[in-house]
């Protein structure tokens, strides 16, 4: 490898890393005025005009509120939950595709850091590990209700990683492929793998609901029954990590699921488009395109969180394993027989 | 090379930590970290399959199901039972014999035949592996899949309770 690719993939991985962080410190921002809208309020209007200043000033308070670390907790695990939630948390945006390679000033450049021939499970296994940071971090506070949260954080993440799982293997009957970058070129124009995986979807989204431990599925957190859940111990900017860990994965799995069923970068009419574009302009459009999805599935998942109240815990576990895995594995048998058969 | 006895020491300087760690969970923690290390040992081998199944099903199931129960039971010094010396010496003798039999299974194995694994370096790539596990090593793959159903069904058999016994409330 030259250095100049060196230097363009670094380049790429600043850029990734920068707009997750935006789109994280934002969603913060959006999640505030999407409920203020559903509740017939104002929502925070004071910082700055329409009070887009907003995430900056919580982000300042944040870092100068005082650190505390209980008498009785761990210290080092204590520090190294939200250190591990925050990193799985970003690392997981390596393989996803951004967009078509675009050429700037002669050079080719892929729009994915990475095209590792097994994608999917590296996003698999991301996300299983994510679970960690919140288990250490309850376990290390040394508190009751911290470490009730952890539990159920665990318990929760294991149940529905594995319908995530069979979602994935039905979607695999279909690509052939586990690398990422394939299954958003397989998808060109409108054929999206939501079409020919619709239950599939549907499945994978309740999953992604339940591992970034969103209403209704945020049993973790419940602060009806366990004070602040899993973060009660957390002041300052490691709460701070906690908080944007679960807005930076909200992006991550929206991310995830556009790229796996609704298309990726792709759109109806997008040769056209390139061909009046060029090569520059086209894939950028493009990922202007897979961008406006991302959002769109973040304001669903606000949507979901200020519409649906929250699940009790035994319904949550008769959810993933009464309903979600037997309706994956039936999926998966309907899928395989259609492929073989038909 | 060199890479590989870094990380061959990495994973047993964290496997001496998971025995000698006071903490039950800080020993879980070193365990999650040596399987980490055999994740890195996969891939230094070209088998990237092998290497994110690990990750997922070790480190991403099997452990966080670890710490669960370990977090769940709490245990310390003073629910610990204390073994007696005869027991901690029996243990040691047969760890020893266990380790001198491995030794020399994989000593024989050295000459005896040439693993069939190392021919093609491409192995352990997704598509090179699951032909090779579906044609060549089908009955021996199908029988380990039977042995962890059985281990299934035992367990939930262990889990049901007696029908007369009332039913639990939640």
């Amino acid at each position: 490898m030259e250095i100049a690719d060196i230097l363009i993939k670094f380049g790429l991985i600043i850029v990734i890393f920068l707009i997750s962080l935006v789109v994280a410190m934002y969603s913060t921002y959006a999640e505030r005025k999407v409920a203020a809208f559903f509740q017939d309020r104002v929502g925070p209007n004071r910082a700055g005009p329409w009070g887009i200043l907003q995430p900056l000033a919580d982000g300042g308070k944040m870092f100068l509120k005082e650190e505390i670390i209980p008498t009785n907790a761990t210290p080092f695990l204590f520090i190294v939950g939200p250190s591990l939630a925050i990193l799985t948390a970003c690392i997981g945006s390596a393989v996803i595709p951004w967009g078509q390679n675009i050429v700037i000033a002669g050079k080719t450049i892929p729009l994915q850091v990475t095209d590792i021939n097994v994608g999917i499970l590296y996003i698999f296994g991301v996300v299983s590990l994510g679970v960690y940071g919140v288990m250490i971090g309850g376990w290390a506070s040394n508190n009751k209700y911290s470490l009730l949260g952890a539990i159920r954080a665990a318990s929760q993440n294991i149940s529905y990683e594995i319908s995530m799982g069979l979602s994935i293997i039905a979607l695999l009957l279909v690509t052939h492929t586990l690398s990422l970058g394939e299954i958003a070129q397989q998808q060109h124009g409108w054929h999206w793998n939501v079409i020919y995986q619709p239950v599939g979807f549907i499945l994978f989204l309740i999953c992604a609901f339940a591992e970034t431990n969103r209403t209704p599925f945020d049993l973790p957190e419940c602060e009806t029954e366990l004070v602040g859940g899993y973060h009660t111990e957390y002041s300052s900017m490691k709460l701070g990590f906690y908080l944007f860990a679960e807005y930076i994965n909200m992006f991550i799995s929206s991310a995830v699921m556009v790229t796996l069923y609704w298309g990726s970068y792709n759109y109806p009419g997008m040769d056209y488009m390139n061909g009046l574009l060029g090569p520059t302009w086209g894939p950028l459009l493009g990922f202007a395109v897979m961008f406006f999805k991302v959002l769109l599935f973040i304001f669903f998942f606000m949507w979901v969180r200020w519409t649906i109240p929250r699940f009790r815990y035994d319904q949550l576990m008769d959810l993933g394993w009464k309903v979600l895995i037997p309706l994956a594995i039936a999926n998966i048998v309907i899928t395989a027989c259609v492929i073989t058969f038909l | 090379m060199s890479t590989f006895y870094f990380i061959a020491f990495l994973s047993i300087f964290f496997s001496i930590l998971v025995i000698s760690a006071k903490n039950p969970v800080h020993s879980i923690l070193y365990l999650i970290l040596t399987f980490f290390t055999f994740t890195v040992h996969y891939i230094l081998m070209n088998a990237q399959f092998l290497a994110i199944v690990n990750f997922i099903v070790y480190m991403g199931a099997i452990l966080v199901l670890f710490l669960y129960t370990l977090m769940l039971i709490n245990l310390n010094k003073e629910s610990e039972p204390v073994k007696p010396f005869m027991v901690k010496l029996a243990a040691v003798v047969g760890a020893g014999i266990l380790l001198v039999a491995l030794v020399s299974s994989l000593k024989i194995a050295n000459h005896a035949s040439d693993p069939l694994v190392l021919k093609n370096p491409n192995l352990g790539l997704v598509k090179n592996l699951g032909k090779v596990l579906f044609k060549e090593f089908l009955l021996p793959f199908e029988v380990s899949s039977v042995l962890l159903l059985s281990a299934m069904v035992g367990a939930v058999l262990l889990a049901t309770k007696d029908k007369k016994e009332p039913k639990a409330t939640i």
